[in-house]
């Protein structure tokens, strides 16, 4: 209560100040002000929040800014993912102000979904006065010390002069390298605090110097082993994305006549229309994808960290390949699977010499070998997933594949929620370009894709953009559909409602003797509940209504949620069960598991 | 190298608030394990220099934990000592229980090892040993038998033998620290 007066007391000095200040003329500002300034010289002009007690200056300091657009979300871990979402369609960092305590640790799994996926974002919490700190104060929490483990990189702010310097460095470190977030905790005092605005001309951080340009030798190396191959298969993973490589990357695979197969996190960076495109690998990934680097020679990975979700068995992952691997996090080489030619560096920058060396130097390539290779994969293309028996429900590919036809041509941005709408919508909605796709990959966050479709809607109002979510996932952020509604977001929901939490229901199915514990998940009427948010609601049951709907939905050009009614038992095929190595994959539910 | 043998690594650090939990929380995040871990200031402000003792890994697990070590921010240099010459040090003091018949050979004992008896109480003698880990670890089995009550270890402490590992290059400024790669 005492410092409740003292912040009273303070303010009350400061708007004497402003207003009657005649002592001298001071530049300085508050650190309020200063934060304020430090987003503008970063470019920032928009911005997902939640104030709070401790944060109530920095929100006095935004009541009359013209520079900085607040959108005020209802749950501070929406306005984490809705600051990804912006990131993820701009390739620019996301920025997310929350208050202290609760405001604080309902963010931390936004900030773990960005880590794990390699966004930028610079997250700005408050904290209770510097010397209250460690007293158990009111909404006092040691964000510093829970955000160790799922950030870049985070600081305490002890001193208003530092805070210009610490924003530039947040910024810094969450764009460059690896991207990923950022934590930056504002004690309340540090806010009201008055310093002269100083922006630090550049960043001196004498530990943090991530290697962008890959050892030429390696780069050689590398190219040699690539052209000699008989099998050789790409893996494309997120790192593409977040250097821009695209380009380079098709150059590259045209020049040596390499088929690509992509990550999950990174759909769209080779054309999927392309004839050497193998779509994605993986846990769901195609048949073929899985089988070419099963069968490759020569492994060439970019910008991936060979997570579980598409090696499975690490012993029998790629075994007869010799596999280079780029990345710029040195941590990700050698960590799961073994490496013969490492390189560290930007993908783009390695894609780009390897470029030159071959242009430059003379290296044979056969590519009548090569071109057997791709014969052989294309045998393996065949092999899809057998169609499910038809009932009398709608079935979830159905949807999905409807709504790929209606908007294809749209560029859209497709978010996605976590489960089998997200396998589904991953498998079947080819892209041809990044940053279109926005799916949690890495931490798998349910309730992700709605807050997140809203923060790309935000960076991109003339886009079309749509969240396929199930209506498991929907559930867990549904709250947003408020803050659509205030700010117009007309973000599209493609609920695949089969009353279940599908994904779970399909391993309970095949893996744990069709023992449906705790899977089966009611939820409300999404229609009403659209209606009493003030947004549009549609419900969809034939498969003749799709289409229609969808345009409906387009075009009204508000916040919507359709209701896809769907068949409960529907599976995800392909389907490697965890453990298993990756060729062998299931195509239909009469495949024997073991 | 040798594998899962013990290994000693040296951190030199930016000197701030919550580096040494920044440093350990990295290794039971990541299922890492610590022996034994000491921190001080270096002879230059704002850089300490952290000691971890690690068991366990094989020679993948070590090439990671530096490589993670390496990508916090504050960390500016990583070295195993065990891939370089060095020289690694650790202190005991020892608590012996101290009957009349063993006294003079705890002297004997503390004599061979250099040992200093730096407190003496009519039923116990504290000893004081520097050694590295096979001094220690004899002295510390040949004074089990005639009873240990308490000891406390420093956990070691390393230094390379070239002048491979400071915060200075060679014009010493201090800003021009790099990474290990």
């Amino acid at each position: 209560m005492l410092e409740y007066f003292k912040y009273i007391q303070l303010s009350g000095v400061n708007i004497l100040m402003t207003t009657t200040d005649t002592e001298k003329s001071t530049n300085k500002l508050t650190g309020a002000q200063i934060f304020l300034e430090c987003l503008k010289k970063e470019g920032v002009d928009k911005i997902f929040g939640y104030p709070g007690g401790v944060i109530l200056t920095i929100y006095e300091a935004l009541y009359n800014c013209d520079f900085i657009k607040h959108y005020l979300v209802r749950h501070e871990q929406a306005a984490i993912h809705a600051a990804e979402g912006y990131a993820r369609v701009t390739g620019k960092a996301g920025v997310a102000l929350v208050t202290s305590g609760p405001g604080a640790t309902n963010a931390i799994t936004g900030i773990a979904n960005a880590y794990y996926d390699g966004y930028p974002l610079v997250v700005f919490t408050g904290q209770v006065g510097v010397n209250q700190i460690g007293n158990d104060a009111f909404q006092e929490a040691d964000i510093i010390g829970i955000t160790r483990s799922c950030c870049k990189h985070n600081y305490l702010v002890k001193d208003v002069k530092d805070l210009p310097r610490v924003i530039k460095e947040a910024f810094h470190i969450a764009t460059t390298g690896k991207p990923g977030p950022v934590v930056v905790d504002m004690p309340k005092d540090i806010l009201s605090a008055k310093a002269e605005f100083v922006w630090p001309e550049e960043v001196k951080l004498p530990g943090y110097n991530p290697n962008y340009f890959g050892h030429p030798k390696q780069i050689s190396k590398a190219l040699e082993l690539l052209c000699d191959a008989e099998r050789p298969v790409i893996i494309a993973g997120g790192g593409i994305v977040a250097s821009e490589a695209m380009e380079e990357l098709k150059q590259l695979a045209d020049r040596l006549h390499v088929p690509v197969t992509n990550t999950l996190m990174a759909k769209g960076v080779f054309p999927e229309s392309d004839a050497k495109s193998l779509g994605m690998l993986g846990m769901h990934g195609n048949f073929w994808a899985n089988h070419a680097v099963s069968n490759c020679d020569v492994l060439f990975a970019i910008g991936t960290r060979f997570n579980d979700r598409i090696t499975g068995c690490l012993k029998r992952f790629a075994r007869d390949a010799q596999i280079i691997h780029v990345d710029i996090d040195p941590c990700s080489i050698n960590k799961n699977v073994k490496v013969d030619i490492p390189i560290i560096g930007d993908a783009k920058n390695v894609l780009v010499s390897m470029l030159e060396d071959f242009d430059k130097n003379k290296y044979e390539i056969n590519y009548e070998v090569k071109q057997s290779w791709l014969e052989q994969i294309n045998e393996w293309k065949k092999k899809v997933p057998a169609l499910e028996q038809p009932t009398d429900k709608l079935s979830a590919v159905t949807v999905i594949q409807k709504f790929y036809e209606y908007t294809k041509d749209m560029d859209a941005i497709v978010a996605t929620e976590v489960g089998q709408h997200q396998m589904w919508a991953a498998q079947m909605y080819k892209f041809n370009k990044p940053r279109r796709f926005i799916t949690s990959g890495g931490l798998g966050t349910m309730g992700f894709g709605f807050p997140a479709a809203m923060g790309a809607s935000i960076a991109m109002p003339d886009k079309p953009v749509f969240n396929v979510a199930g209506d498991g996932s929907l559930q867990m952020n549904i709250q947003e559909l408020a803050t659509c509604v205030e700010y117009n977001i007309p973000v599209i929901n493609i609920i695949i409602n089969n009353g279940y939490l599908g994904m779970v229901r399909q391993w309970q199915e095949k893996l744990y003797h069709k023992h449906y514990s705790e899977t089966k998940i009611s939820g409300p009427d999404f229609v009403k509940v659209a209606e009493a948010y003030g947004a549009r609601g549609f419900r969809v049951t034939k498969e003749e209504e799709i289409i229609p709907v969808l345009q409906q939905a387009v075009e009204c050009k508000q916040p919507v949620f359709i209701d896809f009614v769907v068949e409960e038992c529907e599976m995800v095929y392909p389907w490697v069960l965890a453990g298993n190595p990756i060729n062998k994959v299931l195509l239909s539910n009469d495949c024997p598991i073991n | 190298m040798q594998n899962n043998k013990n290994h000693v690594i040296s951190v030199l650090v930016k000197d701030e608030a919550g580096i040494v939990s920044r440093v350990s929380g990295l290794f039971s995040g990541r299922g890492y394990s610590i022996e034994s871990i000491t921190a001080a200031q270096t002879s230059e402000k704002g850089y300490a220099r952290i000691t971890i003792e690690t068991s366990g890994g094989d020679a993948n697990v070590i090439e990671q934990i530096t490589k993670q070590l390496n990508r916090l921010i504050p960390v500016l240099k990583v070295i195993d000592l065990g891939d370089v010459e060095s020289i690694e040090r650790e202190l005991i003091l020892c608590k012996v229980i101290a009957k009349d018949e063993d006294r003079s050979e705890i002297l004997r004992i503390a004599e061979i090892f250099g040992a200093k008896i730096i407190d003496v109480t009519p039923r116990t003698y504290t000893l004081q040993a520097i050694g590295d880990e096979r001094q220690i670890r004899s002295l510390i089995e040949l004074l089990r038998p005639i009873g240990i009550r308490e000891l406390v270890r420093s956990g070691k402490v390393g230094i390379t033998r070239a002048n491979q590992f400071t915060t200075n290059n060679a014009n010493g400024n201090g800003n021009s620290v790099v990474k290990a790669e």
